[in-house]
């Protein structure tokens, strides 16, 4: 978390151009003119946007709308045919973003005959902690720390397969308490999760940005976080109309 | 600048989970196993008991049953995490492909050729093969199961993103797995015909080499094709 804030100290000493936000910094991640075709059909085009430290968005858009498509783009998991991303002022691919970012996706990413420590200790083996600090490997009791928080503590002997839907989400999301990625992408977090499981995580997102994170996120809930922007797909659906003017739109400006 | 663990750790613990993932399906585990044994007692059954006419079939058939063995294991390679997103994890992890595709196959070879390459003596016997083709027999199937599994990974790895891609993974790899097929039976068939068989396993293990070397390449740049489809 502390890491965060230093990646966008560093940010915003580079920059000189003041931002429409009233913050001094360059954006940590541009959207440039993006467009996304699926089956000959246009899901959106022209679309722009500068995010930056401390900043959540929300992508929006009914079911189809392309919310994973552009997750898809913005991860590299898709592939990029007109328009360019750029993170910290260069491409967004390889090592140079990757070890910025923790993405969460519609599949989960746990494996069901494996049990949530073995999930954990996989995934941390492969990403690390993404500190600042060295790549420290993460500690065994670490991991049970973050599956208690996430409400699994009696379960990590148990194999996922023998879990409900919920609670193998939840072990996708004890990543949340571990890593130190500035960048989160979070493809629909809330699935599957229950009330009180919401409002652990929309805690956890509101620290996350405080010391200087970047949240992206798809849902159809209004998820309780303050500010929160929203890149809404039904302005980029047929720019030539001319609908494509706002960029970002601030959801809480008070 | 953020570091990410280094590749020692990357590639342990994707060789430690797989392994763990291996044993906790064990009826995928026993599949080719059990083909294999089940061909040793068919044929038998099946052609002739006659040790003089199964003498002959057995370079052949013992290489063609580790061949069809390995293939039956395939399709599971990459799929399950293709299905639960782990794939997609190990893509925006930064991490090099090329050395999780060589842990995975590493794992598949391990529960897969290497359990072939030992039961192997018992179709030998099942087939009447003679006593100086024993030896060959195993260095060609240590040699030539490598090869399968790599190889097998690069039709595994372009049938991922298929629902049912079992049928095409066969017909991609079907030709590629010929040259070992020729090279591994012919160092049975030469070690029981008394000629010199160095020749042949230098062949077997220059295909070893190779496919070590590219074949992961292949299938990392097959696999990013499959997620992003």
């Amino acid at each position: 978390m502390v890491l965060a804030a230093r990646v966008c100290a560093t940010l915003s000493k580079v920059s000189s151009t003041a931002s429409r936000t009233d913050r001094n910094a360059a954006p940590a991640l541009r959207l440039d003119n993006l467009y996304c075709e699926r089956d000959d059909r246009v899901l959106f085009s022209g679309l722009s946007a500068d995010i930056y430290c401390g900043d959540t968005v929300q992508i929006v858009g009914p079911n189809g709308a392309g919310k994973t498509s552009l997750i898809g783009l913005i991860t590299g998991t898709g592939i990029l045919d007109e328009g360019e991303i750029h993170w910290q002022g260069k491409p967004a691919r390889g090592y140079h973003f990757y070890s910025n970012l923790l993405y969460l996706g519609h599949a989960p990413g746990v494996n069901i005959s494996l049990t949530p420590l073995e999930n954990l200790r996989w995934y941390f083996g492969l990403n690390g902690v993404k500190s600042e600090n060295g790549s420290g490997i993460l500690s065994d009791g670490k991991l049970l720390e973050a599956l208690a928080t996430v409400g699994l503590e009696d379960y990590d002997d148990v194999q996922c397969a023998h879990m409900s839907a919920g609670q193998q989400r939840r072990v996708a999301l004890a990543r949340l308490y571990l890593s130190q990625a500035p960048l989160w992408i979070l493809d629909e977090p809330y699935t599957a999760i229950d009330t009180a499981g919401v409002a652990a995580l929309e805690a956890r997102f509101q620290e996350h940005v405080q010391s200087g994170g970047i949240i992206i996120l798809t849902s159809h809930q209004s998820p309780k976080l303050n500010p929160l922007k929203m890149i809404d797909l039904a302005n980029y659906q047929d720019s030539e109309f001319g609908k494509a003017e706002t960029t970002l739109e601030a959801g809480a400006d008070e | 600048m953020i570091e990410l663990p280094g590749l020692g750790t990357v590639f342990g613990r994707t060789f430690q989970r797989e392994f763990i993932m291996g044993f906790r399906n064990r009826g995928d585990l026993a599949n080719p196993v059990i083909f294999f044994l089940c061909i040793a007692i068919f044929v038998p059954l099946g052609v002739s008991p006659d040790g003089k006419v199964l003498a002959v079939l057995a370079p052949g058939i013992i290489w063609i049953v580790a061949l069809l063995a390995t293939l039956l294991s395939l399709d599971r390679l990459f799929q399950s995490d293709f299905d639960d997103g782990c794939l997609q994890q190990v893509m925006v992890s930064g991490q090099p492909l090329y050395w999780i595709v060589m842990a995975k196959v590493l794992v598949h070879w391990l529960i897969t050729g290497l359990p072939l390459t030992l039961l192997s003596p018992v179709l030998g016997l099942m087939m009447s093969l003679p006593a100086e083709g024993y030896w060959p027999m195993l260095v060609s199937l240590l040699l030539g199961t490598g090869s399968l599994s790599l190889i097998g990974a690069i039709g595994a790895a372009l049938t991922v993103a298929l629902r049912r891609g079992g049928l095409l993974l066969s017909l991609i790899i079907m030709p590629l797995y010929v040259p070992v097929l020729i090279f591994g039976s012919a160092v049975i068939r030469n070690a029981i015909e008394g000629f010199a068989v160095g020749g042949q396993i230098a062949v077997l293990a220059a295909f070893l080499v190779l496919s070590l070397l590219l074949a992961p390449l292949a299938a990392a740049g097959a696999l990013r094709i499959g997620v992003q489809a």
